[in-house]
């Protein structure tokens, strides 16, 4: 029996009829067809679906789209300048190379704006605690944690 | 996932008549671990009954003698309040070592110990810290609550409203993590409750579990090298790829040690 379900995401208010079951990660990707946000176990773990919801950073493959109803969803397309220009954070990782396949970097950026916000002035000891739920196979995390560092100054002056 | 019928519940009432009426209708609170099981086929319940919008379930209150906590309290949440890291600093600072940041963001108290996972945190503050569980029935005590792996005494149809942690005199949580899932390991709570000395296992056996000799030496002296030479008995630990029962039976002594320690300073 399908529900409703309604929720804004990137500030655009979106409604959609859905299965009870459909995850939100299901719901964004391929509803919404905003790829942008991955799926890299399906099991909770890597945090590639990571996308912000109320404000928190949360993962999008271990919850319902009915969880989100109501709610303010903000994804990886969602937060560059309306005129394309990066966000300090994705500009960050850009400069720092702290991407190689790319695959974790959505949940990346997601997470790091989240840390920054909490920690504006993180150590790098911080940042790498509250990676914690961020997987990356490539990078070996060193230029992730560089980019978040030289970018928490430049988010905390967004705000 | 299996299919099956999804509605939010208005308040406490109404989610007990929903599950009156259909007895194989499972609560869904921030569902980071009822979702990842009905994924796996290993829970496939035909109807959900979200607690996720019901206010009077969300919320800390501390009185100077016990701090209550709502069961759909986010995990993120007990580890940012200033009156938990107040009351009891070592609640805040367990549950800022559950999971990863973005499972503290749905996860919840309630959801949490009517799960009673073997390796989950929480239990080890209800049991150490001697909390009270409260349902829309009645009140239970830590001691009476966890009954074995996955089991706890709530009745069919019992939902958990709230929980109430005594603030003791001093205490504190050390946990082991199992590296790659980041539950525990072994995690120790211990706290001298200025009445008795409380100390609660979790991770080690298949359910959370006191270790009286640990407690009676420490309400003599309350000092690390009171546990140093105390050993729990491997029989009945758990034992699986990441640690043997003999090495989580090691852990205990050494948790328990260093819990003693952080509790003093
Ligand atoms: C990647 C990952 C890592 C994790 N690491 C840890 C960790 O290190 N330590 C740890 O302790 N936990 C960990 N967890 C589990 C996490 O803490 C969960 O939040 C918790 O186990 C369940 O809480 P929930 O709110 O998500 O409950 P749900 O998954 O929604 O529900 C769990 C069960 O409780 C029942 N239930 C929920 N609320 C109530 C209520 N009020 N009354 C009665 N029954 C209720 C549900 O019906 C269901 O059976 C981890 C989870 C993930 C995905
Ligand atoms: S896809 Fe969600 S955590 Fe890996
Ligand atoms: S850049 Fe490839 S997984 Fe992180």
């Amino acid at each position: 029996m399908p529900v409703k379900v309604s929720m804004t995401v990137n500030g655009k208010p979106v409604s959609a009829e859905v299965e009870e079951r459909t995850l939100l990660v299901n719901f964004i990707r391929e509803h919404l067809r905003l790829t942008g946000t991955h799926v890299g176990c399906d099991t909770a773990q890597c945090g590639a679906c990571t996308i912000e919801m109320n404000g928190d950073a949360v993962k999008a493959c271990n919850m319902l789209a009915m969880q989100a109803e109501g709610a303010k969803i903000t994804t990886i397309e969602g937060i560059a300048a309306a005129d394309g220009t990066l966000h300090p954070m994705q500009e960050a990782f850009r400069e720092h190379h702290a991407l190689q396949c790319g695959f974790c970097t959505p949940g990346m950026v997601i997470s790091a704006i989240d840390l920054v916000r909490r920690h504006p002035n993180p150590s790098e000891e911080v940042v790498r605690a509250e990676l914690d739920g961020n997987f990356c196979r490539c990078t070996g995390y060193h230029n992730i944690v560089k980019a978040i560092l030289d970018a928490a100054p430049k988010v905390a002056a967004m705000r | 996932m299996y299919a099956f019928t999804y509605r939010k519940a208005k308040d406490v009432k109404d989610a007990a008549a929903g599950l009156a009426k259909n007895a194989d209708a499972k609560l869904l609170a921030g569902g980071q671990s009822l979702i990842a099981a009905m994924k796996l086929r290993l829970s496939a319940p035909p109807e959900l009954i979200d607690l996720g919008t019901i206010s009077e379930l969300r919320g800390i209150k501390s009185d100077g003698k016990n701090v209550v906590i709502g069961a759909m309290t986010r995990h993120a949440e007990v580890a940012a309040s200033t009156d938990v890291k107040k009351a009891i600093p070592a609640l805040a600072y367990l549950a800022s070592q559950i999971g990863d940041r973005m499972v503290r963001n749905m996860g919840t108290l309630g959801g949490a110990i009517a799960h009673n996972d073997p390796a989950a945190d929480y239990p080890a503050a209800v049991v150490g810290l001697g909390a009270t569980v409260e349902t829309n029935k009645r009140k239970i005590d830590a001691d009476a609550f966890f009954k074995g792996i996955y089991e706890t005494a709530l009745d069919p149809g019992e939902i958990i409203t709230s929980v109430s942690f005594p603030i003791p005199k001093r205490a504190a949580y050390m946990k082991f993590k199992q590296p790659a899932s980041r539950f525990a390991m072994v995690g120790v709570m211990v706290a001298d409750t200025g009445k008795d000395v409380r100390v609660a296992v979790t991770g080690a056996g298949p359910c959370v579990f006191r270790v009286k000799e640990m407690e009676q030496a420490l309400g003599k002296k309350f000092a690390p090298d009171s546990v140093a030479n105390i050993k729990v008995p491997d029989k009945g630990l758990n034992s699986d790829i990441h640690a043997s029962a003999e090495y989580r039976a090691h852990l205990v002594t050494v948790m328990a040690k260093r819990a003693v320690e952080a509790a003093l300073k």
